[in-house]
């Protein structure tokens, strides 16, 4: 579990979850519901190196691609394998087993500048 | 932009959790529970769509039969209650738009047409009938449509149709209902067994409670384009578009070169002489992925042409259709650009979904 209370998220939707040097790195539950029915997820290579921002993963679900990107810079080190069989994890558990990808992060001040639960959910209200 | 049109049916969509968006300035709904359980339930039992957004023409007059003849390259049906399915054509013989034709009586025709075609297709076809004199009406704003369509459809307007069931595909049937006359048709554009029908607007809300309570599954655009491509129907403005004859479209068995005169017929002569460079054909992704219209199609390392419609079909993956080089064959690999990779696709002749109908 990737607790959205310890998660910090982008204004594009992105969450990032600080374990020590990394980040995991999933859509937050508010994207999927808008996403709705994901049915392939392209992710990223393992070892590419991405800055913040940088578009790095593509979730298409029947009607639409959706573009994700970094919330931090550094080393993408892992990716969820699990979503090539079960695109639509990302839907059911956009918090735990629908995660995307994990950064080793080169930049952790990144991190820091993301905004908290509160202040992304005020974006998403406007 | 124009202002935004409502169907009759758009309240209804909205409290049945319809999620709505603009289209071709109609708003309607995309989804309501989700693309995937809508396109399962009118693979599996019944959905139903709000296309009211499509245009009701009427044509009457003792020649409103050899007027339909002359704007459609295929042969109208006149028999009583036969549909036609046909392409008005330019005099290029290139495609205006795809559309049904319906046999009231010998003197009265309807013709079903596309959403974004209506005022078109209307001046068009009036145009032409001044030299036929014949009246030709556009009652599109009068009327609201609902697909009805899935294995278990017409069990279920049977309930409300006594002999729907007995209906023959591609035919129609005036009825009343709810005190007023509307029409039924055998038709639909998901590849399964089902119904259309017509009433007036102020009546159309009662038929979709009615069925809500028979539990038909309500549907939005985004299912209804997955079911139409996987059923290999062409989608006007996309697949098919005044650039293009219905030969390049993969509707050759629309063109009926025989018939004494049609406008189009001696372009379409002409052309098909000399043959087309591109057709629209089918692939489907060898991997997974999703095609979009706008992908480019790759063979041997070669630009070759361009996705036209494509999608994620729950029963075939990455699917897609588009204009192809004339010369490459069915079967052969290609690759589709997306998002920046080439993904291994192999070329198929639509429709991917055969099935009772």
């Amino acid at each position: 579990m990737y607790n959205e209370e310890k998660c910090r998220f982008t204004k594009t939707h992105e969450w990032a979850y600080k374990d020590g040097e990394f980040a995991v790195v999933g859509i937050s539950n508010h994207a999927q519901e808008e996403i709705s029915d994901i049915v392939f997820v392209d992710l990223p290579k393992p070892g590419r190196v991405v800055n913040a921002g940088e578009n790095c993963c593509v979730i298409e679900s029947v009607k639409s691609a959706s573009e994700i990107y970094a919330p931090v810079s550094g080393e993408i080190v892992a990716v969820n394998e699990a979503l090539n069989a079960d695109p639509a994890l990302v839907n059911r558990e956009p918090h735990a087993g629908g995660w995307l990808f994990k950064i080793k992060m080169t930049n952790p001040a990144e991190y820091d500048n993301l905004l908290d639960l509160a202040a992304y959910k005020a974006t998403i209200q406007k | 932009m124009a202002e935004q049109k409502k169907t009759a049916l758009c309240t209804a969509c909205e409290k049945a959790g319809g999620r709505m968006v603009d289209f071709h300035g109609w708003l309607l709904p995309v989804q309501f529970e989700g693309i995937l359980a809508e396109h399962k339930a009118v693979r599996e039992t019944a959905g139903m769509f709000d296309v009211s957004h499509m245009g009701q023409i009427f044509v009457e007059g003792m020649n409103a039969w050899p007027f339909l003849q002359y704007v459609s390259c295929n042969n109208i049906k006149n028999g009583p209650a036969e549909g036609t399915y046909f392409h008005l054509l330019t005099e290029q013989g290139t495609i205006i738009d795809d559309a049904i034709s319906f046999c009231l009586s010998p003197e009265k025709f309807l013709i079903v047409v596309n959403a974004a075609c209506v005022e078109g297709d209307f001046a068009w076809l009036c145009k032409q009938a001044e030299a036929f004199h014949v009246k030709v009406r556009n009652e599109s704003n009068a009327w609201s449509m609902l697909a009805v369509q899935g294995p278990k459809a017409v069990e279920v307007i049977n309930q409300l149709l006594p002999g729907v069931k007995d209906l023959p595909r591609f035919h129609i049937s005036p009825f009343t209902m709810f005190g007023t006359d509307g029409y039924v048709t055998r038709t639909g554009y998901t590849g399964e067994d089902g119904v259309e029908i017509m009433l007036p607007n102020a009546k159309i809300q009662e038929l979709w409670d009615v069925l809500l309570q028979l539990k038909v599954t309500p549907c939005g655009l985004g299912a209804r384009d997955v079911l139409r491509l996987e059923a290999g129907y062409l989608l006007n403005g996309e697949d098919a578009n005044p650039t293009k004859t219905p030969y390049e479209a993969n509707c050759g068995w629309v063109v009926k070169l025989a018939k004494n005169k049609f406008i189009g017929k001696t372009a379409l002569e002409t052309k098909k002489e000399a043959g087309f460079p591109s057709r629209l054909v089918g692939f489907r992704l060898k991997v997974p992925g999703v095609p979009r219209a706008g992908c480019k199609i790759f063979y041997k390392g070669k630009e070759a042409g361009i996705v036209t419609s494509g999608t994620f079909s729950p029963l075939f993956k990455g699917i897609a259709v588009g204009y192809l080089d004339s010369k490459i064959p069915v079967e052969a690999e290609t690759e589709i650009e997306i998002h920046g990779r080439l993904l291994p696709a192999i070329v198929v002749k639509p429709p991917f979904y055969k099935n009772r109908v």
